[in-house]
């Protein structure tokens, strides 16, 4: 295996007592400061990939080798490469933010002086010099977010986790923590694994996507690639009278295949949308449909989903199998 | 009116009975701590019943048992109480306060699933006690007069339960609920009758409510009544003040509701 | 890298601090006991007319009770800390560092040690106050409470354990009535050869809490009694390498990092 400073995945598994594939063997490969969007619904394996190549979970088969050192025999050095903020917050509410930053630092090896220098000017960068000294349990989520990533980076990792980190967080807090991301990327060349279920966030933030499905990664490539390989573009339309929706989809399935859509909609992926447009409206028409609103767009990653796996994205997927109960199959 | 009355409260007692008896961990504290108190009491300190000036006719194990029993009752009103506060974080008190036309009737359900849940806890403590070789004195109608007591202990309980179910609406006031009832039976003579008690416990002692109670209990016991009247009196007079209790609590979960 | 010891510091003083901001962790593990302490001194102070009752004032005797209820606390403090821990993911963040499982371990133990301590002190000198005659003096007095606070941190191991195997802190409270039957299935109320019933006496004899109970309590009563100390403290030690082996086993299973 190569790529020594990044992220490299052959085959890797996990699965769980009672039978459960969590995943099912993927490859993958992350290099050195590239953020890599890692997208699928509930239930798909992220998470539980994220606790193997962060050394929390040993892989059933298969190897991976993060920052140069291989997950399974050389945990401790992973450990010390890589930083990373989980699904869950886990801070301790009856701490102060500083008084996080102080224990990470200070278990991570850091002198005294040092612990509180960076502990300082990592609050600060992500906005919670002001908030510092006060328990956390009376952080907003954002803040919560915001002061786990600032302590996933304490010891100055050159390969960051970030696992569904903006899940729950309002749109401000949401923008505030992708650009902090970028930042990270571009300007010290920080390594971004980033699970997520959003397709605006892998959309935006992912120099590459990969899309899990139930433990199988189905598509990889650059946002823009993946959705030029499906092609053509998406008519999606509204009926006025939602009553009409099964017969809305019977003519858009005339035109090309079924496409994601939004929950009062139906649509479809054409080889040329903008010019079929006006034959779609006529052959709705004919059929007595009433059109609430009518929309072209080019394909996105839930299109590229749905083309993969005949699901869309949005909506799919079950509980994923708990990466925290660790009972080896 | 008062078809709307029974339903309400007939559909408040089955959801909670199959609630409780659906999950055994929420019917485990209320047997396993009286059985404990029980060994412990009857078991462990028996001697206590050889003290000089001890002359309880019908033995340690019935004395403490009396104890045992009344504070199951009251005790289980508490855990009835617990229940009405899961209700309310989960939901489903309000919903039972939107929807119940005499909503009275929520309170009435609550009391009769306290009572229905202590039944099978008194059961289980007097066959426990029965095999310890509890002696047993008095008759059919004493025996009676005790679980009365007891009724009107666990009703007690229950309606304090509910009005601070009603005005916090939260489980985190469990310790309100079970604290003054604790400090009101542990006020009360335990191991020794009320005239074996000195000092400071033998003062509180004499004007807690619940002593006339548990005295009362152990003259049904015994066969030799005492303290009926008072024990009566005293235990109709918490349950009118507890009732007033709840109702002004349901009050005010109404206008919140 | 920072040392073990650095380490235990580092969760010790963590587990400290939210110990200490929690007052619902310790107010009624010092003022439960010493209830019960004031309603059995006087609702029992008949038992000290029994022939060959050790005491002549049932204080004396009962306050021992108050050190082993301040060890059940303990027990379900350490617990609860560790399973909150990994319920929160917090534990999967400290194993993400180079922490080393003993000091998660020992350091945890700190919340636990200061309401042991601080309930130990608190019961002792209210004791006292009350009139309390610690028949072993200001040096016995001494060692009570570190004997306490020992048996509370063996104690803490048991509720370790059951806090790393379960994850879950209601399953650590539900676990409470349980561990209170055993403390009163001893000679914590009454002694041993005062048992009447005698199936409950034989229970009591096999019970290793009697032990600690009268290790404890001699101090207070009787005075240096090296045959009950030692064994008190024979039976603790066991308590206390047992449970913390079986307590560092339940975290390396949760442990699962390579």
């Amino acid at each position: 295996m190569t790529n020594d400073q990044g992220i490299l995945v052959e085959g890797l598994v996990r699965t769980f007592k009672g039978d459960i594939t969590a995943v099912a063997g993927i490859d993958l490969e992350v290099t050195p400061g590239e953020i890599y969007g890692f997208l699928g619904p509930n239930g798909a394996g992220k998470s539980t990939t994220v606790h193997m190549l962060t050394t929390l979970l040993p892989p059933t088969a298969g190897r991976a080798r993060v920052a140069g050192y291989d997950v399974a025999t050389h945990g401790a050095d992973v450990r010390r490469n890589v930083g990373a903020a989980l699904q869950e917050a886990a801070l301790d509410a009856f701490l102060t933010g500083r008084e996080h930053m102080d224990l990470q630092a200070g278990l991570n090896g850091l002198s005294k002086s040092e612990r509180a220098r960076r502990g300082t000017a990592l609050l600060d960068r992500v906005g919670l010099t002001d908030a510092a000294d006060r328990k956390v349990g009376g952080y907003s989520g954002g803040m919560k977010r915001r002061l786990d990533l600032a302590m996933a980076l304490v010891h100055g990792p050159s390969i960051l986790f970030l696992d569904e980190p903006t899940t729950g967080l309002d749109p401000q807090s949401r923008s505030a923590l992708w650009d902090e991301v970028q930042r990270l990327a571009t300007d010290e060349g920080v390594t971004v694994f980033l699970t997520t279920q959003y397709l605006e966030e892998a959309d935006v933030l992912a120099d590459r996507v990969g899309i899990i499905d139930r433990g199988h990664i189905v598509a990889e490539g650059t946002p823009a690639v993946l959705k030029r390989e499906i092609g053509g573009d998406t008519v999606e339309a509204v009926p006025a009278d939602p009553h009409d929706t099964d017969r809305a989809a019977a003519v858009l399935a005339r035109f090309g295949e079924p496409a994601a859509h939004s929950p009062k909609g139906v649509a479809v992926r054409t080889r040329h949308g903008a010019e079929q447009l006006a034959d779609i409206v006529r052959a709705l028409d004919d059929e007595g449909v009433a059109v609430g609103s009518l929309q072209v767009h080019s394909p996105s990653l839930d299109d590229v989903f749905l083309a993969k796996t005949g699901r869309s994205l949005e909506g799919a997927g079950e509980a994923e199998a708990d990466p925290g109960e660790p009972i080896p199959a | 009116m008062i078809g709307d009355f029974t339903a309400v409260a007939g559909a408040v007692l089955r959801r909670n009975l199959t609630h409780a008896f659906k999950n055994p961990a929420l019917l485990l504290p209320s047997l396993i701590f009286p059985l404990i108190f029980l060994i412990a009491f009857a078991g462990g300190l028996s001697n206590i019943g050889n003290v000089p000036g001890f002359d309880f006719p019908s033995g340690y194990t019935a004395f403490q048992f009396v104890f045992v029993f009344l504070q199951s009752a009251a005790f289980g009103g508490v855990f009835t109480g617990f229940a009405i506060a899961a209700d309310f974080e989960s939901g489903f008190a309000r919903r039972l306060l939107l929807s119940a036309p005499r909503r009275e009737g929520i309170i009435a359900g609550y009391v009769v699933a306290a009572m229905a849940r202590w039944a099978s806890t008194a059961t289980i403590v007097t066959i426990a006690a029965l095999l310890a070789g509890m002696q047993v004195d008095g008759d059919g109608v004493e025996l009676v007069g005790l679980v009365a007591l007891g009724l009107l202990l666990n009703t007690a309980a229950v309606l304090w339960g509910t009005g601070i179910s009603m005005r916090f609406q939260t489980l985190q006031a469990g310790p309100a609920m079970q604290i003054p009832v604790f400090l009101i039976l542990f006020l009360a003579p335990v191991y020794v009758p009320l005239e074996l008690l000195k000092g400071w416990i033998h003062s509180l002692a004499s004007i807690n409510p619940a002593t006339a109670l548990v005295e009362a209990g152990r003259g049904f016991i015994s066969g030799e009544p005492t303290v009926v009247g008072l024990a009566y009196l005293a235990g109709v007079a918490l349950v009118a003040l507890m009732l007033v209790w709840a109702l002004t609590g349901l009050r005010r979960a109404e206008r919140g509701a | 890298m920072t040392s073990t010891l650095g380490q235990v510091g580092l969760i010790a003083r963590r587990s400290a601090r939210r110990t200490l901001r929690q007052p619902a962790l310790i107010v009624p593990s010092i003022v439960f006991p010493l209830f019960l302490l004031a309603v059995n001194a006087s609702g029992l102070s008949a038992a000290t007319k029994i022939p060959g009752f050790p005491a002549d004032s049932y204080l004396d005797f009962g306050i021992t009770v108050c050190f082993m209820q301040g060890a059940l606390f303990s027990s379900i403090t350490a617990g609860t800390e560790i399973a909150t821990d990994i319920g929160t993911g917090f534990l999967n963040r400290l194993q993400l560092t180079p922490l080393r499982r003993v000091a998660i371990l020992v350091g945890q133990m700190t919340g636990a040690t200061i309401v042991a301590l601080l309930g130990a002190v608190t019961y002792l000198t209210v004791g006292v106050l009350a009139g309390v005659d610690v028949k072993s003096g200001i040096g016995g007095a001494l060692v009570l409470v570190l004997y306490a606070v020992f048996t509370a941190v063996a104690f803490a191991g048991i509720g370790a354990t059951l806090g790393a195997r379960t994850g879950s802190a209601e399953a650590v409270q539900g676990v409470f009535p349980l561990m209170f039957t055993v403390f009163f299935l001893s000679s914590m109320n009454v002694p041993r050869n005062l048992i009447g019933v005698h199936w409950f006496r034989t229970v009591a004899t096999w019970n290793p809490v009697s032990y600690l109970v009268e290790g404890m309590r001699s101090l207070v009563i009787t005075g240096w009694d090296a045959t009950a100390l030692l064994r008190g403290l024979g039976v603790g030690v066991v308590i206390l390498v047992l449970s913390f082996w079986a307590a560092s086993r339940a975290l390396a299973t949760r442990m699962a990092r390579t």
